[in-house]
């Protein structure tokens, strides 16, 4: 048994078996098994080593038919390389007479080779050595998981393991196939801690390196609670486990039970609570968790894995997958695509088209990302509008621009609206042409201006995240500099109630999405700041109805304003779970 | 292994040496044969049916090697084997690398 310890992000507790996403930076253990299993071990290495010569001599084709055929003949002998009669005897021999488990038996193979290479005198080979690494790697990747491909139909639930999860990577997993996710990298507010938190499974993140110490099908206990990582657990680790994770499904039930009850404040004012969704099958979790509509529907997974931007149609299918299970009446904020620094495209998308500048960036996050991205590739926006558009003919849609930094970028994206509108007109295609038009407040320059941009739009919603890590210029994944981003510093408050203002005057109605919004800590601040909608993660809902439950708009507003008073950010937190305990003692269990 | 063992050397030469490509045809080709197929460089045997093990000899261009096929069907895979081993560099001066 051996623990592990990273950061919590995403409550529960999952027990299940070990699927290691990635073996980049692999350094294999040594390892021994019973002699029981030698016959499996070798079973597994032919399993392996066909799977990869197969995958391989597809490489080769389309590498023959992209590059020709002198190209392609480098993974030709990579194929032959993983049929080859002495590296496979070699293998089995290390792991019948030796017992190493077969990934330590492969590791060392090709290492052996890889120094015979190297050591030829004049170097003539000496490259050839990469071919070998790129091989291990290859066989390793079939051994230690299942194939990135074979993600999306996983047979059984399983712990997602990786050094990071991209967002691509995310998009092709089956969430129901999905136990937990434990990464080495990430902070708070990392993308695995986002998708972990939407679909409502336990997650850990920023463990540091460990994945040489798990190997695929290795049992594993996720704590969610505390951040944990338990490898292999004892038998009563393992009994004590089972139990927390039944009562903390009671637990859930419990607040499940709240579905039903409004979002409404003891002295009577109602909240909208709406969920935030990226995939359209997360909407029915939402609505189960009594979710009023849907706030924030991130639709860059359309864009995600795949070989070439969505068509119309693809886009319009995944909105009315969430229209038909939020019928007509509940609301649903598209946000359009908002892709660029922490997500990369995965590589070559859209690169002939030379409609994505694929050049790394120096600070992305400062860079072409999000709307800006959109504005310099019209076709690819207009798209997108077309169906958002064609999807409004069939429920509450509303649209919302990310990362507006400026008025007039604002009305460049009215304007493109506004012409596509034309087109569909012309086409006598059905549309609601008084399609609410929203922008996100999520760089600072917008919070100031939201005077400016009120008049022009029909909602606010304040996108925490980025308006927190652009206000402090502290990268929220960045686990050195994480502890400056937090939702209570004095300067992301002034920022929030300056918008609410704003919003007010000009009658704006403001949402706030983000992690924040979510976190029971700052429910009654946003509400004293006159914040009535919200928009969270679907498991969050629950908790932040229980807290709207005990609080009143009167004291709210008082801790608001005290809260304003307060100088650093750790002053608000403990001021803010001091009151929020207040009313309800057990809001942060 | 049944039948006669028949030798031939060969000398290398294509100016990159035995490389990749001829390496794997030559694997590819041997493993077509019944009979086993080792390849000697100065007293180093190794399995001719192997791709990594004919990297092992690293034999540029003059080396000589030894081809040495025992089986039923030696006598008509030594020619063959020979034969790819003396064949001129394919056109392939722009991929120097492989």
């Amino acid at each position: 048994m051996e623990i592990k310890r990273g950061i919590a992000v995403s409550p529960g507790v999952a027990i299940g078996p070990a699927l290691v996403l990635d073996t980049e930076w692999f350094r294999i253990p040594q390892r021994t098994i019973p002699r029981n299993q030698v016959e499996g071990e070798c079973h597994r290495l032919s399993m392996a080593l066909a799977q990869a010569a197969a995958e391989t001599r597809v490489n080769e084709e389309a590498v023959t038919a992209k590059l020709g055929p002198q190209y392609g003949a480098i993974f030709g002998a990579h194929a032959l390389m993983l049929t080859d009669p002495t590296l496979v005897q070699e293998i089995e021999s290390l792991i019948r007479n030796e017992n190493f488990a077969v990934e330590y038996a492969v590791s060392r193979t090709m290492r052996r080779y890889a120094k015979a290479l190297e050591s030829i005198e004049g170097g003539y080979l000496a490259e050839r050595v990469a071919d070998l690494f790129d091989i291990e790697k290859r066989i390793l990747r079939h051994l230690l998981g299942l194939r990135r491909e074979q993600l999306r139909d996983l047979s059984e639930p399983v712990v997602v393991l990786s050094h990071d999860l991209s967002p691509s990577e995310t998009a092709e997993l089956d969430p129901r196939r999905v136990h937990a996710f434990v990464t080495e990298a990430g902070g708070r507010a990392s993308h695995t801690a986002i998708v972990a938190g939407v679909l409502d499974i336990p997650a850990v993140v920023g463990v540091g390196p460990f994945l040489t110490d798990v190997s695929g099908g290795d049992v594993l206990v996720v704590d969610g609670h505390h951040g944990l990582l338990i490898i292999n657990p004892d038998e009563e680790t393992l009994e004590r486990y089972k139990h927390v994770r039944a009562t903390f499904r009671s637990q859930e039930s419990k607040l499940h039970e709240l579905r039903h009850l409004p979002a409404q404040t003891r002295d009577g004012s109602r909240v909208a609570l709406l969920g935030n969704i990226e995939f359209p099958q997360e909407s029915t979790p939402c609505l189960e968790r009594g979710a009023e509509g849907v706030g924030l529907y991130r639709t860059e997974f359309l864009y995600l894995g795949k070989q070439s931007h969505p068509s119309e149609e693809e886009h319009l299918q995944a909105y009315l997958t969430v229209l038909r299970t939020m019928e007509s009446h509940r609301p649903v904020v598209i946000r359009t695509l908002d892709l660029g620094a922490d997500k990369f495209l995965p590589l070559g998308v859209g690169a002939e088209s030379g409609a994505w500048r694929t050049a790394p960036e120096r600070n992305p996050f400062l860079g072409l990302r999000s709307v800006r991205l959109c504005l310099r590739n019209l076709t690819l926006f207009k798209t997108q509008m077309r169906a958002i558009l064609r999807a409004s003919a069939f429920g509450d849609v509303r649209i919302m621009f990310p990362m507006i930094s400026t008025l007039l970028e604002l009305r460049q994206c009215k304007m493109i609206l506004a012409e596509v509108k034309e087109d569909l007109e012309e086409e006598g295609i059905a549309f609601n042409p008084r399609l609410p038009v929203g922008t996100m407040i999520e760089v600072p320059s917008a919070a100031l201006l939201a005077e400016l941009l009120a008049r022009e739009v029909d909602f606010f919603s304040i996108g925490t995240n980025d308006l927190i890590q652009y206000t402090l210029a502290a990268d929220r994944n960045n686990e050195t500099v994480s502890t400056l981003y937090s939702p209570g510093d004095p300067a992301v408050l002034r920022l929030i109630e300056g918008v609410v203002r704003a919003a007010a005057k000009y009658n704006v109605t403001v949402n706030v999405c983000g992690e924040m919004s979510g976190d029971p800590l700052y429910t009654m601040l946003l509400l004293g700041l006159g914040i009535r909608q919200l928009s969270v993660t679907p498991h969050s809902i629950p908790t932040i109805k229980r807290v709207v439950r005990s609080a009143t708009v009167e004291e709210s507003v008082k801790v608001a304003q005290e809260a304003m008073r307060l100088e650093t950010a750790r002053d608000v937190n403990n001021y803010l779970r001091e009151q929020t305990r207040r009313i309800l003692p057990s809001a942060f269990d | 292994m049944n039948g006669p063992t028949l030798k031939q050397n060969v000398v290398i030469n294509n100016p990159q040496g035995f490389h990749l490509r001829p390496m794997g045809a030559f694997a590819q080709l041997a493993s077509r044969f019944e009979s086993s197929v080792r390849v000697s460089r100065e007293g180093q045997t190794v399995n001719g049916k192997s791709i990594l093990d004919l990297m092992l000899l690293a034999a540029v261009q003059g080396t000589e090697l030894m081809v040495e096929v025992t089986g039923p069907d030696a006598e008509d895979a030594l020619p063959a084997l020979v034969r790819l081993l003396n064949a001129p560099p394919e056109e392939e001066t722009t991929a120097s690398s492989v």
